[in-house]
């Protein structure tokens, strides 16, 4: 199954209406997408509005590779569950979020195996094609680094002992 | 029983509250920061209780930018839960209820620490800057983001160099 996602905040039309004429015109049945409150409904696809937490995780768990924006649940979860992941991030100027952090972020993370990026949708149709290929991300562990919570356990303490 | 009260008096009172999605999922990751402390999590879904088996849980209204209404109504969530709880330490990964904890955290003698979302890559969020004036230790995911009085870089949820 291919899982597509745009999170819990707002719809992501732009994202959604690429993947089910590319469902479509290839005939694929193996694609259910999450697309958010009061989204342009896919004529094609199988979906959902929203997905409890659980229900999400087991999503992107259950599929062989996830197609999302990019925001940080998303690829978070799929990063933990070691499952395939390519991301459009929403643009600002759009009003898909209210910056362009979505494409800063999709920069910085491009370099981690099996993350992959499609700028706009003409890149996403391209990245569709090749999507049976897609190579399972790298695991990483259920926690920050070291530094980062020994750094706050301390802020933490610090008063407290004093 | 006496043991334990006396343990939990000296065990600091933690708040650790965000929005759900990817805020939580960094703030379970930095988990391990809170061991010692009686803490209570807050975010958005009673769905996400399950994540926290062993800690206790509260539920908040969520508030976005895009609505004024569910501000209101998310800051005075906040709110009583910080009456409620007289957490000493608030740590928050975001978004709007974080920025509420923090900011009425300062009324209650809480000490506050916002760690910026990593999506922030190209600059602190817009409720980051906001809280950067009440929080007292203020954190972003990217060293190249640093400034001379914050935001400080102290790691990120992931290593995201590592795995390239």
């Amino acid at each position: 199954m291919i899982f597509v996602t745009v999170g819990s905040d707002t719809p992501f039309d732009r994202l959604i209406k690429t993947i089910d004429r590319w469902a479509f015109e290839n005939s694929r049945r193996d694609v259910f997408a999450q697309i958010g409150r009061n989204a342009w409904k896919p004529q094609f696809v199988a979906y959902s509005e929203m997905l409890g937490p659980h229900d999400f995780k087991r999503h992107v768990n259950a599929a062989r590779v996830v197609v999302g924006h990019a925001g940080m649940g998303t690829i978070l979860t799929a990063l933990q569950l070691n499952t395939p992941l390519l991301v459009m991030p929403r643009r600002g100027a759009m009003g898909e979020t209210r910056n362009n952090h979505q494409v800063d972020t999709a920069r910085e993370l491009e370099c981690i195996k099996g993350v992959d990026v499609a700028l706009d949708e003409r890149s996403l149709i391209e990245k569709l094609q090749f999507i049976d290929d897609a190579k399972n991300s790298v695991s990483i562990s259920s926690h920050a680094d070291e530094s980062l919570t020994s750094s706050i356990r301390e802020f933490i303490h610090r008063h407290k002992q004093s | 029983m006496l043991m334990k009260e006396i343990e939990n008096e000296t065990r600091p009172r933690v708040l650790a509250i965000s929005s759900g999605g990817g805020h939580w999922i960094q703030l379970l990751r930095i988990r391990a920061a809170f061991d010692g402390c009686e803490v209570t999590y807050a975010t958005v879904d009673d769905g996400y209780a399950a994540d926290v088996e062993n800690g206790s849980f509260a539920r908040i209204p969520n508030g976005n930018l895009w609505s004024v209404w569910s501000l209101l109504r998310s800051a005075f969530g906040v709110g009583c839960l910080l009456v409620k709880l007289r957490p000493e330490v608030i740590v928050t990964t975001g978004a709007a209820p974080g920025y509420f904890a923090v900011m009425f955290g300062k009324f209650i003698g809480a000490r506050t620490v916002w760690l910026d979302s990593m999506a922030n890559a190209g600059g602190l969020s817009s409720s980051g800057r906001k809280a950067m004036r009440f929080a007292d230790l203020c954190l972003t995911q990217w060293r190249h983001l640093t400034g001379d009085n914050g935001p400080h870089f102290r790691g990120a949820v992931f290593n995201s160099s590592a795995l390239t």
